[in-house]
């Protein structure tokens, strides 16, 4: 108990005096986990779209593909990118294994079917109650597009929320693919596994904090987001 | 109900059928789950071993703890963590017994009351990998800090364990020989296993320091390729040290000797000098522990 004690002031000390490593660890994992968010609803929001908005064959099969992905372990997918990006994969010359490119990649398959699964039924259900009014008060296909997203704007955002706190708090598939170099692949999740290999616990009870404010953060903005909309 | 009409059990059936089906394989679960707990209870007395990634990641505990096992009638089980959180463990209490290779530390250890005795049973050595380019023109040298040295002025990528391992204390050994503090983009913190250094080596086209037993356990998977090796300063001894007896009245002291002297005897060594010769074509470590421990 004594141990945990002095581990967690020690870690709390950290914190505040903003230590320099702590710092470039959190930075590192929110850029890497924010761009991963962000090509990712570059992908899934017009396909979110376009199963929310057309009947076309093969598009129940897509969503219940989403959804099915939805339960890929991470590791697997950290594995089949390992496969294709390594000097001896097929995508080797590109010399993305170990990069931050290479999680962020991860990152963002990742956070793909959350995404698409969450926001595609957002659409859906805006979808069905502004299509009628837009298109009798003479909108244009692309205008009703747009009132739907201004619309569903919270829970959309919400969604990509969730995609974020999954991929940020990833461990294994990011180890496996980013190395966990030192000022370079480092992030949260991989900092503190390796500080507790090494035993040394303080600075790993302190990204632990900030990972957990992270979580509270995240939550709480849901719980508003979700406030608001209904 | 159209669906249903075309299935010979009506929806309310199915539910119920699916009920039953779920509840059989939850509980079937339960109970395999609550008799395997119970079966592996009591029973066989076991022992907890605590060891460094490099030598789980060579595979030779696989070969030499089932046999020590069959004849004491016991389970050993492995932990395997970096060689700093293996020693907080042991100094906490939660293993009876760890095996390292760090001489310093485990003297430290010893020293300080926590281990009973280092009982060094083999070793290996290290060696400098790195490409077959190899552009600081390392090959060949005898000296491992005219190497590093080498790899310094020509500003060579060289990757580093970077977690306080066994391997990376050695590592900053040699560079406080060389008398450099090594920074600077060339040099490259993996903060990983040295399987993933080796990786991040061979992606990178960079050297790294590694313990010949893991290089050539993978050496199939690397396009790296030995450039030094042979210093004196190279040599890599491993230990086992049991946990005191006084301070950890809890430990398996009697066990973890009888593991000491199954390592150090006739068996186990026979173990260690064989071991890869099949797989790899060469022994991944030396026995040195005979005579340690004298026999009654």
């Amino acid at each position: 108990m004594q141990n945990i004690l002095t581990s967690l002031n020690k870690a709390l000390s950290l914190i505040i005096s903003l230590d320099r490593e702590i710092f470039s660890i959190v930075l590192l994992s929110f850029s890497v986990s924010l761009t991963a968010v962000f090509f990712s609803s570059l992908f899934s929001l017009p396909v979110s779209l376009l199963l929310a908005l057309k009947k076309f064959p093969g598009r129940s099969f897509i969503v219940n593909a989403t959804n099915s992905l939805m339960a890929v372990p991470a590791v697997a997918i950290g594995l089949v990118i390992y496969l294709l990006i390594s000097r001896r994969g097929p995508l080797g010359v590109l010399g993305l294994l170990y990069t931050p490119w290479a999680m962020i990649i991860a990152q963002a398959i990742l956070a793909t079917p959350i995404i698409i699964s969450l926001s595609y039924r957002t659409l859906e259900r805006f979808g069905s109650l502004v299509r009628e009014t837009a298109l009798s008060l003479g909108a244009s296909g692309w205008q009703m597009v747009i009132t739907i997203l201004k619309e569903a704007k919270s829970p959309l955002i919400g969604g990509f929320i969730m995609g974020f706190a999954r991929v940020i708090g990833e461990t294994g598939m990011t180890m496996m693919v980013g190395g966990n170099i030192k000022g370079a692949t480092r992030v949260m999740t991989t900092a503190i596994a390796l500080e507790t290999m090494k035993g040394d616990f303080e600075l790993a009870i302190a990204l632990g904090i900030i990972l957990l404010a992270v979580a509270f953060v995240v939550n709480f903005i849901l719980q508003r987001m979700q406030g608001a909309a209904s | 109900m159209e669906k249903s009409s075309l299935s010979p059990f009506s929806v309310r059936w199915q539910k119920i059928i699916v009920i039953i089906l779920g509840l059989m394989v939850v509980s079937y679960l339960f109970l395999s789950g609550v008799l395997l707990i119970l079966a592996r209870r009591g029973k066989k007395p076991q022992l907890t071993l605590t060891t460094t990634t490099s030598v789980q990641d060579s595979g030779l505990l696989d070969a030499l703890l089932p046999p020590f096992e069959l004849k004491n009638n016991c389970k050993v089980k492995v932990i395997a963590v970096g060689t700093g959180q293996a020693i907080r463990l042991a100094k906490e209490g939660d293993v009876d017994a760890v095996i390292v290779h760090d001489p310093v530390r485990e003297e430290m250890f010893v020293e300080e009351g926590y281990g009973a005795k280092r009982y060094n049973f083999m070793h290996n050595d290290f060696v400098i990998v790195g490409p077959e380019d190899d552009p600081a023109r390392t090959k060949g040298e005898k000296r491992g800090t005219e190497a590093l040295n080498k790899i310094v002025n020509t500003k060579s990528t060289f990757i580093s364990r970077g977690d306080d391992s066994g391997t990376h204390r050695k590592e900053k050994e040699l560079w406080k020989l060389v008398g450099i503090e090594p920074c600077g983009t060339w040099y490259i913190e993996a903060g990983g296993g040295m399987v993933e250094t080796l990786r991040i080596a061979n992606e990178r086209r960079a050297y790294a320091l590694t313990d010949r037993g893991t290089y050539i356990a993978h050496r199939k998977e690397l396009d790296l390729t030995i450039l030094v090796e042979g210093d004196r300063n190279f040599y890599n001894p491993y230990s086992i040290i049991p946990l005191s007896e006084e301070k950890y009245p809890q430990a398996k002291y009697e066990l973890s000797m009888k593991l000491i002297e199954f390592i150090t005897g006739v068996e186990g060594q026979d173990i260690i000098r064989t071991y890869g010769q099949k797989d790899y074509g060469e022994a991944l470590f030396y026995p040195d522990g005979s005579g340690l421990i004298e026999r009654k």
